[in-house]
């Protein structure tokens, strides 16, 4: 047993995502208050590892892991961490670490710790807030054993941190890729033809309040009237009521606009990381508790139809 | 096709959760369905009408209220229902995954959904750790699945509209995101008559594991930053936001 915090780093056409940084720069911390090493694991081939500014970096390189594979990728993380037995694994809470990070943690039977936006070290044990119930409550716990997976919201810290010029040390797959269930076919790029609420100055965004899909009228016509456009949070597109084109958030996409006025949007941690830059944020919502008045910047408990319909009065 | 799926009954966050020492006071909380689960059941009544087959839908039964969540999935188009009597509202992803992959492994799946994540996920999501328990590979964040065959293909969501195309050979989890359609509605009428006939399987919980942490603490977050809050009728609040966007040159 080591102690050693492994990083398992994730990448795009070539490109590290922020939350890889993130968790190398928080690995260093907790790594040095252990005694052991920051080590970035890099599983896939056609990327350039030596970006991070851990003690060491691993990069498995192997034909098979030229794109996410889940079955792939978790069968090389589970042989590399059953051989170097690293005190702590660190996963994102993305749409690949959420693959990995709770089937690690039933495979070899070892605490894991969702939604974790904070850890720390308390008298040589680890401690780990977890960002639970939609954001309503946090939780803090700490993993029995002499192991433990987490899996860590993005944008909990800071990126810097974590960006060197380690250089990797590239390895062979441990195990044998073939015979996989799981075949990657092809990439699915985002879907053009609608606007690009990435490029929008100003934002209406609906969330599951809004109650069915007659009422998304009512937030385009104010949108029209504050020359905006309308998004949404995850639920409005899951039901079908406004293309994924529209989605903020997690598995959305990232805003930055002037003016985000969110209509019936309670301010889950997935939603928050899509919005929370936003230059003015006003909130109408009528749960007074909802999590999303610690974020905006205005807000008003209120009825969202009764507010939007008096606003397209005034405008 | 036989096809599972596998729900969770979870505190609703509709309201505030009342704490009781270092945990939440399941005693005092309303359980609903994990939404998640709403667009995995829809994705199993989809594939079930393209290629045929049966669909179960198995929970554990957190507070001994679960007969209307599988009269529901069963109004939906669900042809079986199983509930395992856990009746521990404190059971964990990975005591409920571990119950559930005991009972899932006597009904030769084909396919197994789940919801690809529960907001009580404190130590993750039963989708991955059912098929770890059970030997299957995994898949999460899905928004598409298509089965031909032994052969399941699906869609993957990553974040921005990217996402993959994978191709599965059966059996497998897979973890739901959004159904391939919007989940459909079932009338309460149906709901009610289901409720009158169908009959839910019982079964103990089997095999024994646990998360693994040890509770410091569960609480609201502590603000370090709060909205200014804006009071008054909904007109005086649209008249002020009127006022606050003319002010900024937004409107």
């Amino acid at each position: 047993m080591s102690n050693d915090i492994f990083v398992i780093t994730e990448h795009m056409d070539g490109k590290f995502s922020d939350v890889s940084f993130e968790m190398v720069g928080k690995a260093k911390e907790l790594a040095s208050a252990f005694g052991g090493q920051a080590v970035a694991v890099v599983v896939g081939g056609g990327v350039s590892a030596n970006v991070f500014a851990s003690d060491s970096t691993i990069h498995v390189d192997d034909e098979n892991l030229a794109q996410f594979n889940p079955e792939a990728y978790g069968k090389v993380i589970e042989a590399l961490v059953k051989e170097k037995s690293p005190r702590l694994v660190m996963f994102g809470w993305t749409a690949t670490g959420m693959d990995l990070a709770a089937w690690l943690s039933a495979r070899l039977d070892k605490p894991c710790v969702a939604y974790a936006r904070d850890l720390c070290i308390e008298n040589n044990a680890l401690i780990v807030n977890s960002q639970v119930y939609g954001g309503k409550m946090i939780a803090e716990v700490a993993p029995e054993g002499d192991m433990a997976v987490v899996a860590v919201l993005a944008g909990s810290f800071p990126a810097e941190a974590g960006q060197g010029s380690t250089a990797a040390t590239t390895i062979a797959s441990p195990v044998a890729l073939d015979g996989l269930k799981v075949k990657f076919v092809e990439a699915i790029k985002p879907a053009g033809g609608d606007v690009d609420i990435t490029a929008q100055t100003k934002l209406v965004s609906i969330g599951r309040g809004i109650g069915s899909k007659d009422n998304v009228e009512l937030a385009e016509e104010l949108a029209q009237k504050l020359g905006a456009t309308v998004s949404s949070s995850r639920p409005v597109v899951d039901a079908g009521w406004l293309p994924r084109t529209r989605q903020v958030g997690k598995s959305g996409l990232k805003v930055k606009p002037k003016l985000y006025l969110m209509l019936g949007i309670s301010g889950a941690p997935e939603h928050l990381e899509g919005m929370k830059d936003a230059e003015l944020i006003i909130a109408i919502n009528t749960d007074k508790k909802a999590s999303i008045f610690n974020v905006a910047h205005y807000g008003a408990t209120a009825d969202l139809f009764e507010v939007a319909e008096a606003m397209l009065e005034l405008l | 096709m036989n096809i599972v799926v596998a729900i969770k009954h979870i505190p609703s966050i509709a309201d505030d959760l009342p704490v009781k020492g270092n945990n939440v006071d399941f005693d005092s909380v309303d359980f609903v369905l994990n939404e998640f689960d709403e667009q995995s059941i829809e994705q199993a009544v989809l594939v079930k009408e393209a290629v045929g087959g049966t669909v179960t839908v198995i929970g554990v039964d957190m507070i001994g209220e679960l007969d209307g969540v599988l009269h529901l999935a069963l109004a939906k188009g669900a042809d079986k229902a199983v509930k395992i009597t856990g009746d521990d509202p404190a059971a964990d992803s990975h005591m409920q995954a571990k119950w559930l992959s005991e009972a899932i492994k006597v009904m030769s799946a084909d396919i197994i959904f789940a919801g690809v994540q529960a907001s009580n996920d404190l130590d993750g999501q039963i989708g991955p750790m059912i098929a770890a328990y059970l030997d299957l590979p995994y898949i999460g964040g899905v928004s598409f699945v298509e089965v031909v065959g032994n052969t399941a293909t699906v869609n993957k969501e990553f974040a921005g509209g990217f996402g993959a195309k994978y191709s599965i050979s059966l059996p497998m989890v897979v973890g739901v995101q959004a159904a391939s359609k919007p989940p459909r509605y079932a009338p309460i009428s149906k709901v009610r008559q289901v409720a009158q006939t169908a009959t839910i399987e019982k079964v103990a919980p089997s095999g024994d594991t646990s998360a693994g942490l040890s509770f410091k603490k569960m609480a609201p977050p502590v603000v370090t930053g709060h909205a200014e809050m804006i009071g008054g009728s909904s007109k005086e609040v649209a008249t002020k936001i009127v006022e606050l966007l003319k002010s900024k040159g937004l409107a």
